[in-house]
């Protein structure tokens, strides 16, 4: 699996790919992967605010519950209505049309600390 | 941790394993859903080799039986096999099980693999006293079931008996890829299928020809967290979410299982003769009619209500309905089918239908 080199990734298997104000969201194939058969994806409205690292919705397998945190902090612009009726989009796309939330990045900054496409392949290599 | 002797065979196969009541087990192979849609339109293969096998022999075998579980084994005719329950004192459930009469004076009680050693030692004592033997064979018998509408083909290929005549809740002894086997016409999927008692040095190589023999006609392996999903839709109970020591079989809908004209006392009798009339909860079915997933300790409430009136005991995307299901306990005031109620899931509330169980029944 590739990683794309257009985005940075977090240590919770989320990606964001910033393009001019905004930055998109979603999780990893490498996530994806583990969760399993995504059934459910829960998230949050237009205009809630999210922190980084901590919880912004949930994705949902027909055995568990996993929680999405966010790669950083900003306020939710848009999200992927389109999973309420498809969330194996998810699994299908995670790195394209299985995105999950657009934000205004509130502190562009801490974007610096995540991890690049190789270090994030290198990450998960070791896993 | 305990390895079935399947171990080699799972990971092989690029299974992904779980530490489960103390074993090494596959959750799943390609995939739950994947696996579990299988099992209901071909065929899946199961390693149950965790399941507890104890053995009950002796002429006195079905009297001390009868004096130990909330069913009569006696009555039993010799091939058959019946769901039963074993109690405290109290009435509560230590685990539920399978009983089967493979002879005479010669039963085989199937035990949860959490369970077997508490099962083991209340047998042990309950045996006490009466011309009996007991047996743990878990250590040595694998446990291969094969369940799905295309189940008896597929085992047919490779068995010396007609699996035809093997009515359901029946075993008997047969060769499967020439080895000794018992064949028991059981499950837990909804789906026809059978259940393959072999001994452990036996089963990868009985494993392997199955799967492989099989593979064309759709059979595929499947984990324990297809095994859930089924057993949800078809509405059976697991023990440490329908069943505990919390619960009696009454609270559980099991309440038909226990055998109150057994002319014998068994352990539990005047506990669960008074529990009979005094559940102050009843399982019920669940159909999610908002958007969210029931899972396991969720709360249930009637609409509006700010207390919770009942949990949720399992929960899942139902595969075959398409709909979330769950089960849940409830105050019997609200155990009536077209109840509306909420089930709480993080800072929501979902509605929610009682609806009959089971969930799923197959086409016959």
């Amino acid at each position: 699996m590739a990683y794309p080199d257009d985005r940075k990734y977090s240590d919770e298997h989320e990606w964001i790919k910033v393009e001019g104000d905004t930055a998109t969201i979603g999780i990893t194939a490498y996530a994806a992967e583990q969760v399993g058969d995504i059934v459910f994806v829960e998230l949050p409205a237009v205009g809630t605010t999210v922190s980084a690292g901590q919880s912004f919705g949930v994705i949902e397998s027909v055995k568990a519950v996993s929680e999405l945190f966010a790669p950083a902090s900003g306020t939710v612009t848009d999200m992927n209505g389109a999973l309420g009726d498809s969330p194996e989009t998810v699994a299908a796309d995670p790195h394209g049309d299985g995105w999950l939330i657009k934000i205004t990045v509130s502190d562009p900054a801490a974007l610096e600390k995540l991890k690049d496409a190789a270090a994030y392949q290198a990450m998960v290599d070791d896993a | 941790m305990h390895q079935t002797p399947l171990d080699a065979a799972h990971r092989a196969l690029g299974a992904r394993m779980i530490p489960f009541a103390g074993w090494d087990m596959p959750v799943q192979y390609a995939g739950i859903t994947q696996e579990h849609n299988a099992v209901r339109t071909a065929a899946g293969l199961f390693d149950l080799s965790h399941m507890g096998e104890l053995w009950i022999r002796g002429p006195g075998a079905g009297a001390a039986l009868d004096g130990a579980l909330v069913t009569a084994p006696s009555r039993l005719k010799d091939g058959r096999a019946h769901y039963s329950m074993i109690c405290t004192p109290d009435g509560a459930v230590i685990d539920d099980l399978i009983v089967y009469r493979t002879g005479d004076e010669e039963f085989l009680v199937v035990a949860n693999a959490s369970n077997r050693e508490a099962v083991a030692a209340a047998l042990q004592e309950r045996l006490s006293g009466h011309d009996a033997t007991f047996d743990d064979a878990s250590f040595r018998t694998a446990l291969i079931a094969i369940q799905g509408p295309r189940s008896r083909e597929l085992l047919q290929a490779h068995t010396d008996i007609d699996l035809e005549p093997l009515k359901y809740y029946s075993i008997a002894s047969a060769t499967v890829c020439k080895r000794p086997v018992l064949i028991a016409r059981t499950g837990y999927t909804g789906e026809d299928g059978f259940e393959i008692y072999v001994d452990w040095g036996d089963a990868e190589r009985l494993w392997n020809h199955l799967l492989e023999e099989g593979t064309p006609a759709g059979l595929v392996p499947a984990g324990l967290g297809a095994r859930d999903t089924l057993r949800l839709e078809a509405g059976m109970p697991l023990y440490g979410q329908e069943l505990d020591l919390e619960t009696t079989p009454f609270e559980a809908g099991l309440g038909r299982v226990v055998k109150f004209d057994k002319p014998e006392p068994f352990v539990g009798r005047e506990a669960l003769e008074r529990a009979k009339d005094t559940a102050t909860k009843v399982l019920v079915g669940l159909k999610l009619t908002g958007r969210g997933i029931a899972r396991t300790g969720y709360p249930v409430y009637l609409p509006a209500a700010p207390e919770a009136s009942g949990r949720v005991t399992s929960g899942t995307a139902s595969p075959t309905l398409g709909h979330p299901i769950a089960m849940a306990f409830v105050t019997p005031d609200l155990a009536h089918a077209g109840t509306t109620l909420e089930v709480g899931i993080r800072n929501d509330r979902v509605a929610a239908e009682v609806i009959p169980m089971p969930f799923y029944s197959r086409p016959r």
